[in-house]
């Protein structure tokens, strides 16, 4: 919700991704029209096909749908979790924008992931090792950035943990033993530590109680503006999307289905599926 | 009445391994030496000891022995262990080499978790025995990610482990086997040597090759290459320290010592390695040793106190 | 001089698929012209399109055919129906600015913060931007002890005080602003006045949506009305 400027950080045209065997028709006879993304000729699974999007510096971005639209699929994709079925994606901070980032070597995609994407899941399993503790996760992305002293990377933990609200006290305390809330907190802790341009953000608030919630989410948007951090960030729940962001899309069976400022599409949707979703919101 | 006649005049061949195995052996070491600190598959095959019982090690010990070859084994430092005196009948009866105690007069060396204190040249081969050659095994378990990790020098969470450790105990806390580098470039375990040992593998005048039987890998460190432990700018990696500890026996210090406790409860100390300490015992000289700062510091506080010589 | 904002033939339709595909017909050629530094009050009964017409303006809304045209500081003449979502979101961060009838408030957002948003995304830094944020809210006579609070718990005319702060701190060049004085006391009504009075003093543009008569009589230079979608009334420009 603060400054973008005129030139894309993140283009992303025909991302793609297919589970099992396609054949020719696996792309044309899936998506919204038909209601699925299994392709009735050969059983595979169009997770996402065709994602067209431009994502500017400093934007947050939200990607919206129901559960199995596709929506974490596209950022796993773009963090390099998963890999690509087609498609490609450029990054403005990495090889001035010419190369398609979903090309790169794992050397050098994880280059990348250290030092100018972060990313938060759902599941703070997924992005904690919960062997270590909080400060040794937070290292974790301090020291593939190539600092190596141990006094600084304290500092710096300590800093982040600040920044998140986490009692500095733990620190040095596995976040297995931490709320949800607080595991939440580390985990962007850690994704932001290397002051990265772009983060990824996939149902950070699901499964946290409503109080919990709103302290995560005006945190966020408190760091966004003071970083100025570009962002993605997927929900299927609206009031999250109209809270943190400036655009949406909006997903089903694997397609954008619709695009637009984010008030636009919570108070003129277009399409039929949009319609449906904000008339069901509480 | 039948003839009888011997098809072969020994009922194995030099060295037991047969030529085929020897050669495939060979072949991986020869690549293990091109990629230093790279763990090499090999076959491993069966032997007549149980793996985990030094395997590794006399595979490529008996894939490299000639018939000139001098052998000596050790044990954590000793000749004189039932394990080092079982495998050095084994490796006599099999070549008929020239066996010996004394590392200056051995070609080859077959060792358990040590390196010899008198520093070793270019004409000696040191083997050691490896039970677990990933150093990457205590982060990741599966072996499909760790070669990953290897290819793709992903090495965060190994340096994680060693923050962990300084933030919970005050310090890298690995004793034996303290994770290097390797030519800038792999991760190695040394194999579980104490940390007095692993500046010796730094730019040696000796070929390093290590077997890992029962994991089925081989690596080396050829001479003259790179072999940095892992330490942080501000938490340095250190040696173990014997402050004004001198051996019992001996009466000096300067080498890596064990500790012995009687039945009492007591405890002196003893230089580790028998051979070293044989020489300084019996011969009343003190063998060149390595030379490394860290053991460069050990003998200038050794001898800015020499009142301590008992 | 071109008036900075040029409303032309814009017609606005909605579809509504849950509804089976119910029409509704909100807006039907709606052409006017806002003058710079004009103050035009939009008038007509409820549901006549006032505020369609305002969100339209925003981009709320799609449209359905027509254009507006508007002079930007920086595109120059731009089409707002089809300026690029990063074009309007560059405009509303600059440009302009739409005050709603309702407060819309982030939870755990204090008063003084939700007040300087706009100021932050400008990139004006914080300390600065919470003074001036407190400086419009103890003009407004919002209770000191209620600044730092959150807004959500706040009472009707109390949200309606931090939604023109809101507004009118960001000093827009074309103000959209739909019913400023609703549910306010005389004395904050004035002095809510007198605050836009000083924004068009400043250059500003305004559009805004009133049914009070005070209001509109102090503040507006002419009156467009709305009725069913349609233009029925529309002054002259003073000029």
């Amino acid at each position: 919700m603060t400054n973008t400027s005129d030139t894309w950080l993140l283009k992303v045209e025909g991302l793609t991704k297919i589970y099992g065997e396609p054949n020719e028709n696996s792309v044309r006879l899936t998506g919204p029209l038909f209601g699925s993304n299994i392709c009735p000729e050969t059983d595979c699974i169009v997770a996402c096909a065709d994602i067209n999007l431009e994502l500017f510096p400093g934007e947050v971005l939200g990607v919206v749908g129901e559960s199995g639209s596709g929506k974490s699929t596209v950022v796993r994709l773009l963090y390099f979790d998963l890999e690509s079925t087609a498609g490609v994606a450029y990054f403005s901070r990495y090889g001035n924008g010419t190369l398609n980032i979903l090309n790169e070597s794992g050397q050098k995609k994880r280059y990348m992931r250290n030092h100018l994407m972060g990313m938060v899941y759902q599941n703070p399993k997924d992005g904690l090792n919960f062997r270590f503790s909080s400060g040794g996760n937070i290292a974790e992305k301090l020291l593939m950035a190539g600092n190596f002293n141990v006094g600084r990377i304290r500092e710096r933990a300590t800093e982040l943990l600040e920044q998140t609200e986490v009692p500095v006290r733990r620190l040095d305390d596995s976040p297995a033993s931490f709320s949800g809330g607080m595991q939440q907190r580390v985990q962007i802790s850690k994704a932001i530590a290397n002051n990265p341009p772009l983060l990824f953000l996939d149902e950070v608030t699901t499964g946290l109680d409503v109080s919990v919630q709103a302290k995560v989410l005006d945190m966020i948007r408190t760091l966004q503006q003071e970083l100025g951090i570009a962002m993605i960030v997927v929900s299927h729940d609206l009031s999250v999307i109209r809270m943190l962001t400036d655009r949406t899309l909006v997903m089903k069976n694997g397609r954008i289905v619709e695009q637009g400022l984010t008030d636009q599409i919570l108070q003129d949707p277009q399409h039929p599926y949009t319609q449906l979703l904000v008339s069901s919101l509480l | 009445m039948i003839p009888s006649f011997k098809k072969f005049n020994s009922r194995f061949n030099f060295a037991f391994i047969d030529e085929n195995t020897k050669r495939e052996i060979r072949r991986k070491l020869l690549k293990a030496i091109c990629l230093p600190g790279y763990q090499v598959p090999y076959s491993s095959p069966e032997m007549p000891i149980a793996r985990g019982w030094g395997t590794g090690g006399l595979h490529v010990t008996l894939s490299v022995i000639g018939k000139d070859d001098v052998f000596k084994i050790i044990d954590q430092g000793s000749d004189a262990s039932v394990n080092a005196c079982n495998l050095r009948d084994f490796v006599h009866r099999v070549t008929h080499c020239r066996v010996t105690f004394d590392t200056h007069a051995a070609t080859l060396i077959q060792t358990r978790h040590r390196i010899p204190e008198e520093q070793l040249n270019d004409g000696q081969i040191l083997v050691f025995q490896v039970p677990q050659p990933e150093p990457l095994r205590a982060v990741e378990r599966y072996e499909t990610k760790t070669r990953e990790m290897h290819g793709e020098a992903d090495y965060a969470r190994m340096w994680v482990s060693l923050y962990e450790a300084f933030v919970r105990y005050g310090d890298i806390m690995q004793g034996a086997g303290y994770p290097v580098m390797v030519n800038g470039r792999y991760i190695m375990s040394p194999s579980p040597i104490p940390r007095w040992d692993v500046p010796n593998l730094h730019q040696s005048d000796c070929l390093y090759l290590f077997g890992a039987g029962r994991e089925k890998r081989l690596y080396a460190i050829p001479p003259h290459t790179d072999v940095v432990p892992l330490e942080f700018d501000d938490v340095k990696f250190r040696i173990e320290q014997f402050p004004g500890i001198r051996c019992s026996l001996s009466g000096t210090g300067g080498a890596f010592m064990d500790e012995l406790y009687n039945d009492l409860g007591h405890f002196r100390h003893v230089i580790n390695d028998s051979d070293f300490l044989d020489k300084l015992v019996e011969h009343k000289t003190r063998p060149q040793q390595w030379s490394n700062k860290y053991l460069q510091q050990v003998l200038d506080e050794m001898n800015a106190n020499p009142d301590l010589e008992s | 001089m071109p008036p900075i904002l040029d409303v032309r033939q814009y017609t606005k339709r909605f579809d509504m698929h849950v509804l089976n595909g119910k029409r509704i017909h909100a807006l039907s050629n709606v052409s006017f012209s806002l003058e710079p530094g004009e103050l035009v009050g939009l008038v007509g009964t409820s549901g006549s399109g006032k505020s369609t017409l305002m969100k339209s303006i925003y981009r709320t809304y799609l449209a359905t055919s027509g254009a507006i045209l508007y002079q930007s500081l920086r595109y120059g003449p731009i089409d707002l129906v089809r300026a690029t979502d990063h074009q309007i979101i560059a405009l509303r961060r600059d440009e302009i600015t739409y005050c709603s009838q309702f407060l819309s408030v982030i939870p755990r957002v204090p008063a003084v913060d939700v007040v300087a948003e706009s100021l932050f995304r400008q990139g004006i830094d914080r300390d600065r931007g919470q003074q001036q944020s407190r400086d419009y809210l103890d003009r407004l006579g919002l209770p000191q002890e209620l600044w730092d609070a959150y807004p959500s718990t706040f009472s009707g005319g109390e949200q309606q005080r931090i939604n023109v702060a809101r507004a009118i701190i960001a000093r827009p060049r074309l103000l959209l602003i739909d019913e400023p004085t609703a549910s306010l006391d005389q004395r904050t009504k004035d002095v809510v006045i007198d605050m836009i009075v000083a924004l068009k003093a400043g250059g500003t543009s305004v559009l805004c949506i009133s049914h009070d008569r005070y209001t509109l009589d102090r503040l507006a230079d002419r009156r467009i009305e709305l009725q069913d979608g349609h233009v029925v009334a529309a002054s002259e420009p003073v000029s």
